[in-house]
């Protein structure tokens, strides 16, 4: 039946949450069977095999590179898209005079890898308020003369997209791609970039820091002595070089797969708002493709989650009663808009426009029985 | 300390019940009317805000911590 996912069925048409990890690409697959077979060998040995693995590695950066429009020098694959987050923000940080005693300027908005790397330092950070759409002013950095300021590309819960182009910002800038890459082009404005592969069908595990060419920035950990010198550990050269394929076949095809992702996502959109009190957030235009955040009034955002994924449908939830805290997004709480009830549905590069339908066509008696538990 | 026809004791409640608590009776005050809800948890903060935003009441503030004070406008 459309729409809908049996547990342990594979890349289920019901899993509605890309952007928590989109579903390994073909091409992802293909490259890593090969891959695991080629690419064992410790990269930084001369043998054959040592130089087999190498050759993989670099040919992973160089496709990484020419998707992203970047010199191949300035890739780094981490462990993880937070690695990246981390590495690049406090590293930058660390580049500048007196680098350990300044503080990070971030928006409201950011991931909590920004929010959790910008505490560790003990520096107590400089927070940018956001509006309603979750959008920081253009000129909300331009108070800041010292330290780093972070700002995402694109708003991971909500989809908006940050005026990066005409943001007025006098200090480097750190800028968090995780939910974007591959799906928009990297903007302009960056000293560092952070990506993360499982968001765009790579395997999880595989981050990607760029770090921009005269860029200063100071290893904040403990280095290594491993082939690129703003990384540490034994490189995971086959899940570097499956991040690489799906890279490209996500950026060669994103055109097409943008326009029907943001059109499925309007559908969605405007058959939430037709629900009576729910409230649709984030940017209806300048946002990410493939995502969009509605909130319920009086309902509980685990008993939507819960309710939606017995029908077959698997989406995530900003709500406090569904985050491990307790507490309620930040983000949301940051744009001032409904807490719980939240929904976030992301879809992934396989969602149809009939598993979208499904989607609406049970949403609304969810919401209306939920409701009628609690006498509204 | 605002004075509220109606006080709401949510203390103790999780989200959303202080804002279904609020949903079912503020109606009780007439319009223009104020209603008090007390709540200890942190969502109450941004949810009765966004609450009187999407049914048209007035938010009036919190006074002291944890009182969140509304008027009714219909």
């Amino acid at each position: 039946m459309g729409g809908r996912y049996v547990a342990g069925v594979r890349n289920a048409s019901g899993y509605l949450d890309a952007a928590s990890s989109e579903p390994l690409h073909p091409a992802a697959r293909e490259t890593l069977a090969a891959a695991l077979d080629r690419g064992y060998a410790d990269p930084r040995r001369l043998h054959g095999p040592g130089r087999d693995a190498r050759l993989l590695l670099d040919n992973a950066r160089a496709v990484v590179a020419e998707c992203l429009g970047v010199r191949a020098d300035e890739v780094t694959f981490t462990s993880s898209g937070t690695d990246a987050v981390h590495r690049g923000l406090l590293g930058l940080r660390l580049g500048l005079p007196h680098g350990a005693d300044t503080p990070v300027s971030h928006s409201a908005v950011e991931h909590s890898s920004v929010l959790h790397a910008a505490r560790w330092t003990g520096v107590e950070p400089v927070v940018a308020q956001v509006d309603r759409l979750g959008r920081v002013a253009p000129s909300g950095f331009a108070g800041s003369t010292g330290g780093v300021a972070a700002l995402q590309h694109a708003n991971h819960e909500v989809g908006t997209v940050q005026p990066l182009a005409d943001l007025e910002v006098g200090v480097p800038l750190f800028v968090d791609a995780c939910a974007s890459m591959g799906r928009l082009p990297l903007p302009d404005r960056w000293d560092v970039v952070a990506g993360s592969a499982h968001k765009w069908g790579g395997p999880a595990g595989v981050g990607v820091l760029v770090v921009r060419k005269g860029a200063l920035w100071v290893n904040p950990f403990p280095g290594d002595d491993r082939v690129d010198e703003r990384s540490a550990g034994f490189e995971n050269v086959p899940a570097a070089l499956a991040a690489a394929a799906a890279l490209r076949a996500v950026v060669t095809d994103r055109a097409e797969t943008n326009a029907r992702q943001h059109a499925l996502v309007d559908r969605i959109r405007a058959a939430a708002a037709e629900i009576p009190d729910v409230e649709v957030v984030g940017d209806p235009v300048d946002r990410l493709p493939h995502l969009v955040t509605f909130s319920c009034l009086y309902v509980d955002g685990e008993a939507i989650v819960t309710e939606l994924d017995r029908r077959g449908y698997g989406v995530a939830s900003g709500s406090a009663c569904t985050a491990s805290t307790l507490a309620p997004s930040h983000v949301l709480e940051a744009m001032g808009v409904l807490t719980h009830g939240n929904v976030r549905v992301s879809l992934t590069r396989e969602t149809t426009a009939a598993d979208v339908d499904g989607f609406l066509a049970v949403l609304p008696d969810v919401v209306r029985e939920i409701r009628s538990r609690v006498g509204l | 300390m605002t004075g509220a026809e109606l006080e709401l004791d949510c203390r103790g409640m999780l989200c959303p019940l202080p804002v279904i608590e609020l949903g079912k009776r503020y109606a009780e005050v007439p319009v223009g009317g104020l209603v008090a809800v007390l709540a200890d948890d942190v969502a109450a903060r941004t949810d009765i805000p966004a609450w009187c935003r999407m049914r048209g009441q007035e938010y009036v503030g919190e006074e002291p911590t944890g009182r969140y004070v509304v008027r009714r406008l219909s």
